[in-house]
């Protein structure tokens, strides 16, 4: 089937989509935009965040035909923005897998709240997990972006 | 494999009813698990996310209907006051990403035996509402379970809403090894209403279906003083864990052994009766 949505502010197009493909997968392999990146495949970690129409969601979990007509945006729709400045302000990237899924939740997070409280930054990063452990110095991080 | 997009409710239940192996999706948090995992091939996916009365809620009668595409996060924003058991339970599920997606009509559809909203709905005695072209029906939810991960549901029909009648106090409790992410190694929601005198109770995660405890909440409802304002005797609270305890019947499995859970659910019943109760006064 074909696919049209926006992404990133720009009309895309994907054919030859199959019915029970991701979100996640057309992004990566048909759109040439594999910032989302592909872990656990379940929601579990949070590594393919994006923005569906405006909300935080798993990109591995959206059927690609749910996001017919749907706005997107990916971590390519945020580059050069100040959470990624803040993340290498922080050292806050080691492997670097979790953090374009870290980024776009960090993201939503002070844009919806400006000066987030410690367990409210654990809480709206709890969906994404670093197997590098380096929580604490995302955390730094999102202090830093909330700061700037 | 098909993809099926009704935007209405009415075309929703033809396509049901035309393609009964249709698997329907709306957050897709079980259902894209099973298809990116190979698990499952099934020869459609039928998507409700276009399908705008699921995503309503309001009243019926003395009841609340809430339509089963509601969001987690739409339960815990919208309906915190009124169904506070349920939003509980619904702020333990997944991730901020999972609550954004996820629905308490997937969980009903999934039926697993730990499926979060479960327990709330038990508690609170709330009706399934299953709808096909066939007509609609609802059902008692302590009815609705048959085994794990199987219901009442037949293949013609949609889950299109669940009511509850508000204004029991609620509580619900969950074990799991973090607060995010987890799967209920045990859960337990009790509701208690003073004027109907009811007790209310739903058990996850500790039986093959998600129960009620039946002989717990007539014990409780006889032996609690309802005018009382002080801390409920802890025999009574003692027999009231034994009997919720005695209820489920867990099996050992990779996320706890039953022992574990009885012994759990005994401390959860306890604790969500020292709670529930501290709210009614």
């Amino acid at each position: 089937m074909r696919l049209n949505c926006t992404v990133n502010g720009e009309p895309r197009q994907a054919d030859d989509v199959w019915a029970g493909e991701s979100l996640l997968y057309v992004l990566r392999e048909r759109l040439g935009l594999p910032g989302s990146k592909n872990a656990c495949e379940q929601g579990e970690c949070g590594s393919c965040t994006v923005y569906m129409d405006g909300t935080p969601v798993c990109a591995c979990l959206v059927a690609a035909g749910q996001a017919e007509g749907r706005d997107v945006v990916t971590v390519e729709g945020l580059a050069d923005g100040p959470v990624q400045q803040a993340f290498l302000a922080a050292g806050a990237v080691q492997c670097g897998f979790c953090t374009p899924g870290l980024v776009v939740a960090v993201h939503d997070l002070l844009a919806r709240d400006s000066a987030p409280t410690d367990p409210e930054i654990r809480e709206a990063l709890a969906g994404n997990l670093c197997r590098c452990t380096g929580y604490e110095k995302i955390l730094d991080a999102v202090r830093i972006a909330a700061a700037s | 494999m098909d993809f099926l997009q009704p935007s209405t409710w009415d075309d929703a239940l033809a396509a049901k009813a035309a393609h009964p192996d249709a698997v329907p999706i709306a957050g897709g948090t079980d259902v894209m698990v099973e298809l990116n995992f190979d698990r499952r091939r099934p020869p459609a996916l039928l998507d409700l996310t276009r399908v705008a009365p699921l995503t309503e809620w309001g009243t019926d009668g003395d009841m609340l209907r809430v339509g089963a595409g509601v969001s987690y996060r739409r339960i815990i924003e919208e309906l915190g006051s009124k169904l506070p058991g349920l939003a509980m339970a619904s702020r333990t599920v997944g991730s901020p990403q999972i609550r954004n997606r996820g629905t308490v009509g997937g969980n009903l559809g999934s039926a697993s035996p730990a499926g979060d909203a479960h327990p709330p709905l038990l508690a609170s005695g709330a009706l399934v509402e299953l709808a096909s072209v066939r007509g609609t029906r609802r059902v008692p939810v302590d009815a609705f379970f048959l085994g794990p991960k199987r219901s009442v549901l037949e293949p013609d029909e949609l889950i299109a809403a669940f009511l509850v009648r508000p204004g029991g106090v609620e509580q619900f409790a969950k074990v799991g090894t973090r607060n995010a992410m987890v799967i209920a190694v045990c859960s337990f929601a009790l509701s208690l209403s003073r004027e109907a005198r009811r007790v209310g109770t739903g058990i996850g995660s500790a039986a093959p279906t998600p129960i009620r405890a039946l002989e717990a909440e007539e014990f409780l409802a006889a032996s609690l003083d309802w005018e009382a304002r002080g801390p409920v005797p802890p025999s009574v609270a003692r027999r009231f864990g034994e009997l919720v305890a005695a209820a489920a019947a867990p099996i050992d499995d990779v996320r706890g052994t039953a022992a574990y859970r009885s012994h759990a659910l005994s401390v959860l019943a306890r604790r969500t009766l020292a709670w529930a109760w501290k709210g009614m006064a």
